[in-house]
């Protein structure tokens, strides 16, 4: 019988992890009023974000790289800036 | 030269998200640039079939707005480097799009990338016209069933009326995919065979995708099916098309497992 308790193990292992996804993905959806709410948050911040920083330096706004990781519990929020290069010299110096 | 390609069908749930991730992906595995783009807004799903969702941030409503660049929302893909994802807003609605917009958006990608290929919405109005009129090519997915065959005659017919290339007097380059094909069903004569279809629709054919088992672990795991079981039938139908529509000349061949039952058990054991 091992090949069919593969089988089902194969077909369990699949559809537990739609599951899974499918759990972190509607919990986030649900909270903060819906998706629209959480990504509302996610552009607030990297907006205000990105007026703290041009108040010191001039970035170009393609040179902006924003990426999120939605998990169970919490997310991550990665902004990634490309300081233009007079900027990081003057510093160095 | 990149080329804008439209998966779509009119009727819904025929399988265009499936294969919008399937070709897209196969084109990247052969080391093309490739965009997938989703134009279902209100019910995007291409993210999850890709595997993407946890990471959408902006997406085509934005940059058709301005509120985002198109590098910002665009999302690599984490298993195969020339496959990206444009998602569609969840939440908006359509009417945001607007034509000129999404005209922008398009040129822009068309300068990034060798092929971008559209999600149709299911439907005939604004959506799917949307999503087709920038169209170079285009998929017209198909079941083997009379509603699906009579809707994508019509998808047909505002591909030759209600695109930019017909409206300068030009062709989109149309083909047919056959999908969810359940061969014991056919030879028992229970479903529209593929020479039915074809002699009804009249378009080339790129492919014949099986009924499979696989397209729905490969979506409950978020991968395209050519990703995720690249041996499986389905995949192979879709590489093959792929080819096909990078323009080799192969024969469509009806996939059928060309082993016996206890190889095909032994295949899932392992
Ligand atoms: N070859 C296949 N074998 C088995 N199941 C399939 C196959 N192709 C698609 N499906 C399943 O059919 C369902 C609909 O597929 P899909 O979402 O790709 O269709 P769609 O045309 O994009 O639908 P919609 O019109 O709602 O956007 C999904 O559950 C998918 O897993
Ligand atoms: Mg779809």
């Amino acid at each position: 019988m091992s090949f069919l308790a593969n089988i089902f193990a194969r077909r369990q292992q699949s559809s537990s992890v739609a599951k899974d996804r499918l759990q972190i993905l509607l919990a986030h959806e649900r909270s903060s009023g819906g998706e629209s709410g959480e990504s509302d948050l996610i552009r607030q911040l990297h907006k205000e974000i990105m007026e703290v920083i041009a108040r010191h330096v001039a970035v170009d706004q393609d040179k902006v790289q924003i990426k999120v990781d939605r998990g169970s519990g919490c997310s991550m929020l990665e902004i990634d800036v490309e300081v233009p290069q007079e900027l990081s010299g003057k510093r160095a110096s | 030269m990149s080329k804008v390609l439209v998966v779509t069908s009119g009727k819904g749930g025929v399988g265009k998200t499936t294969s919008t991730a399937a070709l897209g992906a196969a084109l990247a595995q052969s080391g093309q640039n490739v965009v997938v783009v989703d134009f279902d807004v209100g019910l995007r799903n291409l993210d999850l079939v890709m595997g993407a969702e946890r990471r959408v941030v902006f997406d085509l409503i934005n940059v058709v707005q301005g509120d985002a660049r198109l590098s910002q929302a665009l999302i690599r893909d984490k298993r195969c480097e020339t496959l990206s994802i444009l998602p569609a807003s969840q939440t908006r609605d359509k009417d945001a799009l607007t034509s000129e917009g999404v005209a922008r958006v398009m040129d822009e990608l068309r300068e990034k990338f060798d092929w971008v290929i559209c999600d149709s919405p299911a439907g005939i109005e604004r959506g799917a016209q949307l999503a087709m009129y920038h169209a170079d090519m285009a998929v017209i997915v198909t079941n083997p069933e009379v509603s699906s065959v009579r809707d994508s005659d019509r998808i047909i017919g505002l591909l030759d009326s209600k695109t930019k290339k017909a409206e300068q007097g030009e062709k989109v380059d149309k083909h047919l995919l056959l999908t969810r094909y359940d061969p014991a069903r056919a030879a028992r004569k229970e479903m529209l065979s593929v020479e039915d279809v074809l002699e009804i629709l009249s378009i080339p054919l790129l492919g014949i995708v099986p009924e499979s088992e696989d397209v729905l672990k490969s979506s409950n795991v978020g991968a395209p099916v050519t990703l995720a079981a690249p041996t499986s039938l389905p995949a192979r139908a879709y590489f093959e098309a792929a080819r096909r529509l990078s323009g080799e000349k192969l024969e469509v061949s009806v996939p059928v497992e060309k082993r016996g039952f206890f190889d095909w058990l032994f295949k899932r054991d392992a």
